[in-house]
């Protein structure tokens, strides 16, 4: 297959993987942040959204230290699995989905509260258990905007760099992704090779705003 | 008899909601203005809101008592509510609507009967989006009758309603009442909706229970033409 491709078809399957890690994850914590009082909570708030302004290098560097094989993940993985996380395929999932985990939080929880608690309410009085409410009537007044929030955080981990570079490194053929190739091909003097792939990166952002965009707006109107 | 009593203490932002009172098998108006705590307390019974201290039983059978930490989840109750935005689900039909609440078993209140009193059955297969203000209010009143509950709340129900709609839906109101002989907490700030419909009023202000008694006789002097 051709090079441009690979990694075309490698960032986009790494991303997708990435969103199938977080979104388990998210949607419950979402769903606690839009609904929910509780101690802590602010901490936790603040926690999550780390990502979103600290250097990704800094969150790279944290997630080395973790996922390494003397981290406390990493070596557990190492030693059980003999599973190696840092310079492999799933540094780069990892790397993703840690750095598109806030963006996808924020958007779902948003996509939550615009769900009125008062149809929530009616709903357990008509005798559903929150998990029937939960699937019956929030999810599917939330569905636009909650994927809305994955296509957003998809696009994030598709440009993420930072954090990828560290942990995964730039392995043809095993590591690169959209962003880490284009630099790697800019330091090369590549360039036809970096617009290429930059112009491939644009239609997909393009694609994914434009797409998250208006499944947000959709559900504006519809809730 | 006395079918329904309930003792909700919950503090309020402006004053405490502080309520003791009994209902009994009928329609019971709780009357007062606008943010004066109707709403609160008929959530607390409800179980949708946590009362600082309450104690709330339906026939015989406690919901709520803070001092033994009992609280039925509210789907535990078996209360219908029908809230003031009525609270349809946008995204099922007429059909779906008033089915999502009915139990396994035998149900005490059958769709044809709801459908032949409230005239529902030509909307069944409509969206809710479709329907004018007079018909979500009947499909409302369909969709809690259909979960067959021990006790019916209605939250200012008509309060958007222009005043020949309300008279059509008052008498849909006095049918379900006739037929179905649910007791129900009628919530409204219109003296005469709760003249129409109930045999026993209790008047809150600011998170008290001020008076009670039977409607004619509390709203006859504020009713009275001046002379």
């Amino acid at each position: 297959m051709d090079e441009t491709w690979h990694i075309v078809w490698f960032t986009l399957g790494s991303a997708l993987l990435s969103m199938v890690v977080i979104l388990p994850i998210g949607l419950p914590l979402a769903w606690l942040l839009a609904r929910k009082e509780w101690p802590g909570k602010s901490i936790v708030e603040t926690i999550i959204a780390l990502p979103l302004v600290m250097p990704p290098v800094a969150t790279g560097l944290i997630l080395l230290k973790v996922a390494g094989r003397r981290g406390f993940i990493g070596s557990f993985l190492h030693e059980h699995f003999d599973m190696d996380i840092i310079f492999t395929w799933r540094a780069v999932v990892l790397a993703l989905a840690v750095m598109s985990f806030p963006l996808l939080v924020r958007s779902l929880r948003v996509a939550l509260e615009g769900v009125s608690p008062r149809l929530e309410g009616v709903a357990r009085t008509l005798g559903a258990s929150p998990l029937r409410v939960f699937f019956t009537v929030t999810l599917p007044l939330a569905a636009r905007g909650i994927i809305a929030g994955v296509v957003l955080a998809f696009a994030r981990a598709l440009g993420e760099f930072g954090a990828t570079v560290l942990i995964a490194g730039n392995i043809p053929g095993r590591t690169s992704t959209l962003a880490v190739s284009t630099y790697l091909y800019i330091q090369l003097g590549q360039d036809d090779a970096a617009w290429k792939l930059v112009a491939i990166s644009i239609s997909f952002a393009f694609v994914a705003v434009w797409l998250s965009e208006w499944l947000g707006r959709k559900q504006r109107v519809t809730v | 008899m006395i079918y329904f009593s309930a003792q909700v203490f919950l503090p309020l932002n402006h004053f405490p909601l502080e309520v003791a009172f009994e209902a009994r098998d009928l329609v019971t108006g709780v009357f007062g203005p606008s943010g004066c705590g109707k709403t609160s307390l008929l959530e607390s019974i409800c179980g949708l809101r946590s009362p600082t201290r309450a104690r709330i039983e339906l026939r015989g059978r406690l919901l709520a008592d803070a001092a033994k930490g009992i609280s039925l989840l509210p789907e535990k109750r078996n209360i219908g509510l029908v809230p003031q935005d009525l609270a349809l689900f946008p995204h099922l039909n007429v059909r779906q609507n008033i089915l999502y609440g009915v139990k396994k078993g035998a149900p005490t209140i059958h769709l044809d009967h709801i459908m032949e009193v409230l005239e529902i059955g030509s909307l069944l297969p409509r969206p809710i989006h479709s329907l004018s203000g007079g018909e979500k209010q009947r499909v409302a009143f369909a969709r809690a009758l259909l979960a067959s509950p021990e006790l019916l709340i209605l939250d200012e129900p008509l309060s958007s309603l222009n005043f020949a709609l309300k008279q059509k839906i008052v008498t849909y109101l006095i049918r379900i009442r006739d037929e179905f002989k649910i007791p129900m907490l009628y919530v409204s700030h219109d003296p005469l909706e709760i003249m129409e419909l109930c045999q026993e009023v209790l008047i809150m202000e600011e998170g008290k229970m001020i008076h009670r008694g039977k409607p004619g006789d509390l709203f006859r002097s504020c009713l009275s033409p001046v002379h």
